[in-house]
């Protein structure tokens, strides 16, 4: 069954709602980016929050006028004039008051939603006998979805995911350094607009597939597990587009076998999975990377710390420090050093007066700069060099 | 309307409603100077998953079991938070998207495989809760507030929204001076001595048991819009801390008995039949005074 919907064997219909939630997530995916790169990942809560009294007003004005007021079309274009007045509402709070983005974003949020609830229930009222179905922009409902209505989501994703990558390089700069984008010809406010555009696009498109929210999930759960792969903006794009595609690709798929499950909820677990993988697997910034790393860090710091306490002549303690020792060969059970644990010891020694001797010879202070205590010094300076150095330390070495 | 059917129908609701309001502008005034306005948001949503669990373990709908299943929830997300805000160094509001989202898709998912279908849990009555309901059966008439017997027969969330506002008016006009201090100045706060990390922690603590109490009469909506609305209009009326809190509760309790009253009988006026959803409508009226003082608030500019 799950393999008949993964290979987009569940007919037309299903095939299209499939397609559409993947270029949905791939365009999620991707504007989300810009937003998280601004730090505005919850603008986009507001945003689809706000679409909520669109479509229960699009409705009623559909029933009054005699037409059907479930059509997708209409309800769409309410969501987006009421998505748009919310938008324009969180940003008259953030810069015409004293009130933060954040509070602004939780008062659109929680008021639009509010009044949406409202004007629900007078839905309800209304439209006595006849289901109007609206539940269903809550949590997205992909299943029984008319012909009409796949092919306008599928389309109107594409259309979105054209317009990003059209737009990829003004964003970009803008998302970046602000002053050099205008500078260097794009209009920041006209970026900024486009953005939120994009956006509210993603958010309307998602509406019936994801739900109204749990949109949100789909503009920052990408970037956000993106970020952890790589720290170039390009690719961050590029892989937060995909972890976006196929959370949506497989989110859809799914939910089209288990017709009784929203959508929504689906697609974002499937995206937490791909984030809760890079979190823990990315090679660079994950965590058992960083694990690694620091273990690796704290085997270096105690060798050294014990081979010079070797050097020096002092007795070892600390059992993490003789363990290491030991399983490296360098003293013995007893905590005496073998050959060449004393060999290594002097080693080390030798490059600790080396380096005090760098960092007070003013010619060589950009070498200075690398000394962490841990850096090897052959790395550092050349052959040659050292054997300068050498050359300047040996007759103190011989006072002392 | 203002005898005994006001007294069973309408007035429980109404107290409960303002409870909830004052108990959740309270804290909202500190966060919002903080700059944590949002943590309502995400309590609200994060604590779903929490309550369905403890629906499916104790079987019944039990108020304590899903309150512990909630505040469960809630800790859990603020461990995921800072870990992914830690561990991954992302900034706040992404680490708060990701975890909140997921939290709630995980409650959805829990609430559509569970058989709910004898009890009134599910989505839309997380979302906006059901104050109508919560009707006083054994009332009949003001005397009724004098007659133990009739008294024990209360809705079970009234006394518990009551026994929360205590709290956090008490911890409001206990902890006054740090509070004040930490909301403006952290760093200064914290050289004085204060400890303003178990400050801080507290705040949410406490803003998380108002929004878990609160949610389950009332719904998630009411609790974010209380949060933030009230003391973002209040701040925009007033420069004092102190004018500012006493607004806010104001403003919160009006808000809940005119958005009560308009949802119940605002319809009746213009020649409907049926009322709408009140917790709607009370976060509706909360957002026409934050624009109210948004456009004429005496304070609104930043001071340059």
């Amino acid at each position: 069954m799950l393999s008949d919907a993964l290979l987009l064997q569940l007919g037309y219909n299903a095939t299209l709602v499939t397609l559409g939630a993947m270029m949905l997530g791939l365009s999620a995916g991707v504007a989300g980016t810009f937003l998280f790169l601004r730090k505005r990942a919850l603008v986009s809560d507001a945003i689809s929050h706000a679409t909520l009294p669109g479509i229960a007003l699009a409705f009623l004005v559909m029933v009054a006028l005699g037409g059907d007021g479930r059509s997708l079309p209409g309800l769409l274009v309410g969501a987006v004039g009421s998505a748009g007045l919310g938008l324009a509402a969180v940003s008259f709070l953030s810069n015409r008051t004293r009130l933060g983005e954040d509070t602004a974003i939780g008062s659109v949020l929680s008021v639009f939603f509010g009044f949406g609830i409202v004007l629900l229930t007078v839905v309800q009222s209304v439209g006595q006998g006849q289901q109007a179905g609206l539940e269903g922009f809550l949590l997205g409902s992909t299943a029984g979805m008319l012909r009409g209505d796949a092919t306008l989501i599928a389309l109107s994703a594409g259309l979105t995911f054209a317009v990003i990558l059209l737009m990829r390089r003004p964003l970009t700069l803008a998302a970046f350094d602000p002053g050099f984008a205008e500078v260097a010809g794009h209009n920041p406010r006209r970026s900024e607009a486009i953005l939120m555009a994009v956006v509210l696009a993603v958010t309307v498109v998602g509406l019936k597939i994801v739900g109204l929210i749990l949109i949100v999930a789909l503009l920052i759960i990408p970037p956000v597990a993106a970020r952890f792969w790589s720290e170039q903006s390009d690719r961050v794009l590029l892989i937060a587009g995909l972890i976006g595609g196929v959370s949506g690709y497989v989110g859809a798929a799914i939910s089209a076998i288990a017709p009784d499950l929203p959508t929504g909820p689906i697609i974002v677990l499937s995206c937490f999975g791909l984030f809760a993988l890079s979190f823990l697997l990315a090679p660079q910034r994950g965590v058992l990377a960083m694990a690694l790393r620091h273990i690796r860090f704290r085997r270096e710091v105690h060798l050294q710390q014990g081979l010079l306490a070797i050097a020096q002549g002092q007795p070892i303690y600390e059992s993490l420090t003789r363990r290491l020792l030991i399983r490296e060969g360098l003293i013995r059970a007893d905590g005496v050093a073998t050959p060449e644990g004393r060999a290594e010891a002097s080693r080390r020694l030798r490059d600790v007066a080396r380096w005090r001797e760098i960092r007070n010879d003013p010619a060589l202070e950009r070498e200075a700069a690398l000394y962490d205590g841990l850096t090897n010094i052959e790395t550092v300076l050349t052959p040659d060099q050292l054997d300068a150095l050498d050359a300047r330390l040996s007759p103190q070495a011989e006072i002392g | 309307m203002m005898g005994m059917e006001f007294v069973s129908l309408s007035l429980v609701p109404m107290l409960i409603g303002i409870c909830v309001a004052i108990a959740c502008a309270l804290p909202g005034n500190f966060l919002i100077l903080r700059g944590q306005a949002l943590i309502g948001d995400a309590i609200s949503h994060v604590v779903l998953p929490g309550i369905v669990v403890g629906f499916l373990v104790a079987g019944t709908v039990s108020s304590t079991v899903m309150m512990l299943g909630a505040a469960a929830a809630a800790v859990l997300s603020m461990v995921a938070i800072e870990t992914i805000r830690r561990l991954g160094r992302i900034e706040a509001g992404a680490a708060m998207g990701v975890v909140f989202t997921t939290m709630f898709a995980l409650g959805v998912l829990l609430l559509e495989q569970a058989d709910t279908s004898g009890v009134h849990l599910d989505v839309e009555h997380a979302l906006y809760g059901n104050l109508e309901g919560l009707i006083w059966l054994d009332a009949i008439g003001w005397d009724s507030l004098l007659d133990p017997v009739a008294l024990a027969g209360l809705p079970a969330e009234l006394p518990r929204m009551v026994l929360v506002l205590l709290v956090i008016v008490a911890f409001t006009v206990i902890l006054w001076r740090p509070l004040a201090m930490m909301s403006f100045d952290e760093g200064h706060a914290r050289t004085l001595g204060l400890r303003t990390t178990a400050l801080s922690a507290a705040l949410v603590i406490l803003s998380a048991v108002a929004a878990v109490a609160a949610f389950d009469a009332v719904g998630s909506i009411i609790v974010i819009a209380m949060f933030i609305c009230p003391p973002a209009a209040a701040r925009l009326m007033t420069n004092r801390l102190g004018s500012q809190v006493l607004v806010s509760v104001v403003i919160a309790a009006l808000t809940a008995v005119v958005g009560y009253v308009l949802a119940g009988y605002g319809p009746l006026w213009i020649g409907q039949t049926a009322s709408v959803s009140a917790a709607g409508m009370i976060a509706t009226v909360s957002g026409v005074a934050l624009a109210l003082a948004a456009i004429w608030g005496p304070h609104r500019r930043r001071v340059r």
